[in-house]
């Protein structure tokens, strides 16, 4: 029996057992109503009984070797109370900057809602909570939503994900709704034993309603361990969301994450999509332009050193007219580190006046680095204004040289350089809070501890 | 200040400087003129420290010091400054956070206490009046979408924040309409002084008319081919170069032999 058999294997008895204590939980609260989600549920692990886990013969998994996730003998645990007290999460800057904000916080440990660590206080008609107790309920948005959006037949991460599916963030503004404050989800790992979690958010944004929402994925303590997020998000009409998601989880870390967004008409949807940390990252990001006149941007960075690999697939498919897409993708990497780009764009036979363009650039700053970047363009309309574009290159010496003149440190100036290509990525940024610290954690990382960044 | 001893050197095995030899005092005004390709970037680079130039001979003393040994940076901290003649863009990096790291860079090598961004505008905002610089400019990734005016008056800018002891500007004039020229010229002479040096390396004589030089030198084909007062610059501009040239070719050919 192969390694990879063998794990699938080791995951549908976790499987029974994960049943096993849903079905101990069930029979002690005779107030459910999720048995549509139970079949879902098993619907999603036969799927994943049939496709495994992916292999470099398929197209979309080509240079990114999942072998090693399949390997390992990663467990899902349960909820524990005590996982992880608020003074080690006050020492994560951007959760620290949470707590001195007004913003609306929910902690996920290991994949359980916390709610000693998530705010108690929220804004009037936001409803944001645990997902697992939105299932309980049966909140209306859960059965119109969930897992409608993030398909799993041909997706397997997105299929295990379903199955073990136990919590996450269930989030929906309602119409007409400006959330002046961020909504901030920090799903943080505890990696003392080799732990799978498997966080799933539901993110509805009503008709008419603004909302930035900031997904913060990091691990406190060193290991191993597994995380395969799902993230479905629902634009209603004439909606403006702001969805940040940040990697930084810890060098051995596994992370694979998907994002599924559905678009209504004039909606506005900006993606940032950051990855600093893990051992092998993979995200996926799926827009549908399902309204005309909706737009978005997907604005990603990617930063690698040692032997870290990072895999950007994303996909805008234009279904309707009128609806424009801005891409720009940059990546740094350094020493053996490898990236995948992909990012596809389809424009549907219908979808007329169509507006994309998508820019991928990556800045190599060792010989041993190496970039897999493939921009795709599937055209089906033919009045549309597409444009794409890859970029890979060294610093300018002649950049290098002119900081030197002026006084500037060789060390220095080629990391003030790195991180000025990262920089315009950066401004796009909205959330001076998530700015402000993604920039000093970069500047720290190019220079080895010096980091002094102002606002401008 | 500065003492150039027939020096030598070439990029790519062609040599480009033939034997300069040249004396600056603090307080002095030089000019160096010359053709196209006569080596006066070149000249300019190679005492900033550019990499690429292999210096076959001869020797560079900057306040006692053998300046060919240190590091761009380091001659930066020492005081050397060098007007580039195509600023360079740096994309993402905003013009105040560059001029303060490369301040600061200078201050700490001199033991002084680094300035915040709040003391460094207080500081900058006097000389950016004087040479016309815009705040949003300030704010602007260093030299991205500046216009050519505008690239050379923020060398001049770095020059006046710097405070450099020997201030080399190469062709800072080229491309510069009469009122910017008039604007870089009044940044020029205001940092005169009589323990600053400035060399003016220049194509055309017209900066001069602005910007008065003690000593005027005229580089052909490598070499200083002839040295004089300001006077020279304006028999050049009726001249021109030509007569010069022809009178350094056989001092190539003795080189070359």
């Amino acid at each position: 029996m192969s390694a990879a058999t063998e794990s699938r294997t080791a995951y549908l008895a976790e499987f029974t057992r994960l049943e096993e204590r849903l079905a101990h939980k069930l029979a002690q609260n005779a107030d459910h109503h999720d048995a549509w989600f139970q079949r879902r549920r098993k619907e999603a692990i036969g799927r994943f009984a049939e496709l495994g886990f992916p292999t470099t013969k398929l197209e979309e998994w080509k240079f990114t070797n999942v072998d090693r996730i399949a390997r390992m003998p990663f467990h899902s645990t349960e909820f524990r109370a005590d996982g992880l007290s608020s003074d080690l999460l006050a020492d994560l800057p951007l959760a620290h900057a949470a707590f001195e904000q007004r913003c609306s916080r929910i902690v996920f440990v290991n994949g359980h809602y916390n709610p000693q660590l998530s705010s108690r206080d929220l804004p009037d008609k936001l409803i944001a909570s645990s997902l697992a107790s939105a299932i309980q309920h049966d909140a209306p948005g859960v059965r119109e939503h969930l897992a409608r959006h993030a398909g799993f037949q041909n997706a397997a991460f997105v299929a295990l994900n379903t199955a073990f599916l136990e919590d996450g963030a269930f989030i929906e503004v309602p119409r007409g709704v400006r959330l002046g404050a961020p909504i901030y989800l920090l799903f943080v790992s505890t990696p003392d034993q080799p732990i799978a979690s498997h966080p799933r958010s539901l993110i509805i944004i009503g008709d008419d309603s603004q909302a930035s929402i900031v997904e913060d994925y990091l691990a406190v303590g060193d290991g191993a361990y597994f995380t395969n997020a799902v993230t479905e998000i629902v634009a209603g009409e004439n909606s403006v969301v702001d969805h940040y998601k940040l990697q930084d989880e810890n060098q051995e870390a596994f992370h694979v994450a998907t994002v599924q967004v559905h678009q209504a008409r004039s909606s506005n949807f900006t993606h940032h999509s950051i990855s600093l940390g893990g051992s092998l990252v993979r995200n996926n990001v799926t827009v549908a332009l399902d309204g005309e006149g909706a737009e978005c941007t997907l604005n990603g960075l990617y930063i690698a050193a040692h032997n870290q690999h990072v895999d950007n697939h994303t996909v805008i498919d234009h279904i309707k007219p009128h609806c424009a897409s801005r891409e720009l993708y940059k990546g740094i990497l350094d020493d053996k580190a490898s990236a995948v780009f992909n990012g596809s764009v389809i424009v549907r036979k219908d979808a007329q006046k169509t507006d994309a363009r998508q820019s991928n650039k990556n800045l190599l700053l060792s010989e041993g680095a190496t970039i897999n970047s493939k921009p795709q363009l599937e055209i089906n309309a033919d009045d549309v204004k597409c444009s794409h574009g890859t970029t890979i290159g060294h610093l300018d010496e002649d950049s290098v040289y002119y900081l030197r003149a002026r006084g500037i440190g060789e060390r220095e100036a080629r990391s003030l350089l790195t991180y000025g290509f990262a920089n315009d990525v950066l401004n796009k940024m909205k959330l001076d809070a998530v700015r402000v610290r993604l920039e000093c954690a970069i500047l720290a990382r190019m220079s080895g501890g010096h980091a002094q960044v102002e606002g401008q | 200040m500065l003492e150039i001893k027939n020096l030598h050197a070439s990029v790519d095995e062609n040599e480009i400087l033939r034997g300069i030899d040249l004396t600056i005092n603090a307080g002095e005004v030089h000019a160096i003129m010359g053709p196209n390709g006569s080596g006066k970037s070149t000249l300019a680079h190679v005492l900033a420290g550019r990499d690429g130039y292999q210096i076959t001979h001869g020797k560079v003393i900057y306040e006692g010091k053998d300046l060919l040994a240190m590091h761009p940076e380091e001659r930066a901290r020492e005081g050397v400054f060098l007007a580039f003649q195509y600023p360079v863009e740096i994309a993402g990096v905003s013009n105040m956070y560059f001029l303060r790291a490369a301040l600061n860079a200078i201050r700490k090598h001199h033991g002084l206490d680094e300035l915040d961004a709040m003391d460094f505008l207080k500081m900058v905002r006097e000389k950016m009046k004087l040479l016309g610089m815009d705040e949003t400019l300030m704010n602007r990734p260093v030299n991205e979408g500046f216009s050519g005016g505008e690239k050379k008056r923020n060398e001049i800018f770095q020059m006046a924040v710097l405070e450099p002891r020997l201030a080399i500007l190469d062709e800072t004039d080229s491309g510069l309409d009469i009122d910017a020229l008039r604007t870089v010229s009044e940044g020029i002479n205001r940092l005169r002084g009589p323990k600053r040096a400035i060399v003016l390396v220049t194509h055309y004589q017209r900066l001069l008319n602005y910007v008065v030089p003690d000593f005027v030198h005229v580089l052909a084909d490598g070499r200083i081919v002839k040295s004089g007062g300001k006077e020279l610059a304006h028999e050049l501009e009726e001249k021109g170069y030509a007569w010069l040239e022809e009178s350094a070719e056989p001092a190539k050919s003795g080189v070359n032999r």
